[in-house]
């Protein structure tokens, strides 16, 4: 008798949370069983970079299946990957532009450091202790975060003090340009060849003081440049990239080498 | 039932015998879901929901059936039943409304069903506020309420471990006990500093 008493009081309560689910099931029923996300899924990197905007990679593959970013956004992937991507959704592919990251400083070794750090290696650490241990607040530190995070080995510390972006390796993933704790990295198009290697706001003077490579707003380069693509705000050369055409005439007038070529 | 019980409860589950760091209890989905503050957050929340809800459920299913029905052995099969249904249902809410958490969880979701920390709940609850078989005055609020507390206890420590777990990341951790081993390092500090608020008897 109690066995059935058991039996029928757990087969009831069964009955009773499966009827629940059932009809909660009915009201939060996903629908997605497109076979092409999961092709997509299978050509994607997996570095779930985040470069495109989506989160992930099966975030991107969902919205190049609606339609809501092209094949081209991803970063990471190769051009036959995008390629083939295209192919899935019956797409043609407009030519891309490569892009790749550049560091916004020159600093490095030769600025000399406000205090002896010998903490955690690692920028994001150092900028937490009076914003790291260089002269100059805006440059790099050198603790070499970014070689770290870089999922495609494309940054390397150079004997400098400054960490060196191999273009060929650089897929553009953006990963360094969010971890730099000073900001210093900047995504373009490898066509765009010319950038201001400074990032100090400090005036002239006061940059003359810790770092030999920093931009002194002299003006050359803004008279220079026929296309008038760059300006000095805030102590600073700024290029403005839909202008440039990379002419290289500023390059060769800046007194202090602060304007690099990629 | 006076404020005297609700503020004992309230310090019990949430410091002095905390789910995670005290009586060691979900330790799967600490370990698991605490490398970032955000997804811990999301896990915690969802734990919480579980914890509320199957301690609610649990008190009703516990005085109005099982003991009526002299069923007081089938406790733990009766529970996980309850427990399951709950999770089944957050899982759907999850990944109807937040598509990207759902991946981010992965198995540690319907992992909650089988995290001892909401069993844990349900069980402390027929244990503390049953009496020979009879519930004690107040007893349906005091499980509620200890299902808010621990939920809270259990947020507390994913929100202690996580913040950890971020700044270890900018240390340069020697390869074999980088993630887990140095987690559960971590974990064991936590929990040695946690057991600070039982007193000490010599």
């Amino acid at each position: 008798m109690s066995i059935l008493v058991a039996v029928l009081t757990l087969g009831a309560l069964g009955a009773l949370f499966g009827a629940g689910l059932a009809f909660a099931s009915r009201k939060l029923a996903v629908h997605n069983t497109d076979l092409r996300l999961e092709k997509i899924m299978g050509l994607l990197p997996g570095a779930n970079c985040g470069a495109c905007g989506a989160a992930g990679c099966f975030g991107f593959a969902e919205a190049v299946l609606k339609g809501e970013l092209s094949p081209d956004a991803c970063r990471a992937g190769d051009e036959s990957v995008k390629r083939e991507i295209a192919a899935i959704l019956g797409k043609k592919l407009d030519k891309s532009l490569k892009r790749t990251v550049v560091l916004h400083c020159r600093g490095g070794a030769k600025v000399a450091e406000r205090y002896i750090y010998s903490g955690l290696k690692d920028c994001r650490a150092a900028v937490a202790l009076l914003g790291g241990p260089k002269e100059c607040p805006y440059g790099c530190i050198g603790l070499g975060t970014c070689v770290t995070v870089c999922p495609f080995s494309a940054i390397s510390m150079g004997k400098d003090g400054l960490p060196c972006v191999d273009k060929n390796k650089c897929r553009a993933c953006g990963k360094c340009v969010s971890v730099c704790p000073k900001h210093l990295f900047s995504l373009r198009t490898q066509e765009q060849k010319v950038f201001v290697a400074c990032r100090s706001l400090d005036t002239a003077a006061v940059k003359r003081g810790y770092c030999q490579s920093a931009c002194i707003a002299c003006r050359r380069c803004e008279k220079t440049c026929k296309y008038g693509a760059i300006k000095v705000e805030n102590n600073l050369a700024v290029i403005d990239c839909a202008k440039c055409i990379s002419c290289m005439e500023c390059v060769e007038v800046c007194p202090v080498k602060a304007i690099a070529v990629l | 039932m006076n404020a005297g019980h609700f503020l004992a409860i309230f310090i019990s589950s949430i410091f002095v015998s905390n789910v995670i760091l005290s009586r060691f209890l979900g330790l799967c989905s600490f370990i698991a879901i605490s490398k970032e503050t955000r997804p811990a957050l999301a896990m915690s929340s969802a734990v919480f929901f579980v914890i509320v809800m199957s301690s609610a459920i649990t008190w009703v299913v516990y005085n109005y059936l099982l003991i009526p029905f002299d069923l007081a052995y089938l406790r733990t099969i009766s529970f996980i039943l309850v427990i399951a249904s709950c999770v089944q249902l957050v899982e759907m809410v999850v990944r109807k409304f937040m598509p990207a958490l759902y991946r981010m969880f992965g198995i540690y979701l319907p992992l909650i069903t089988v995290n001892c920390a909401v069993l844990g709940v349900a069980v402390l609850n027929t244990d503390m506020f049953f009496s020979k078989g009879k519930p004690l005055p107040g007893s349906f609020i005091f499980s509620i309420f200890q299902g808010v507390c621990v939920g809270i206890g259990y947020t507390l420590a994913m929100l202690l471990m996580s913040a950890i777990r971020e700044r270890l990341e900018y240390s340069r951790v020697p390869e074999a006990v980088r993630e887990f081993p140095i987690a559960f390092v971590t974990a064991s500090l936590m929990s040695l500093s946690f057991m600070g608020f039982n007193g000490f008897r010599f």
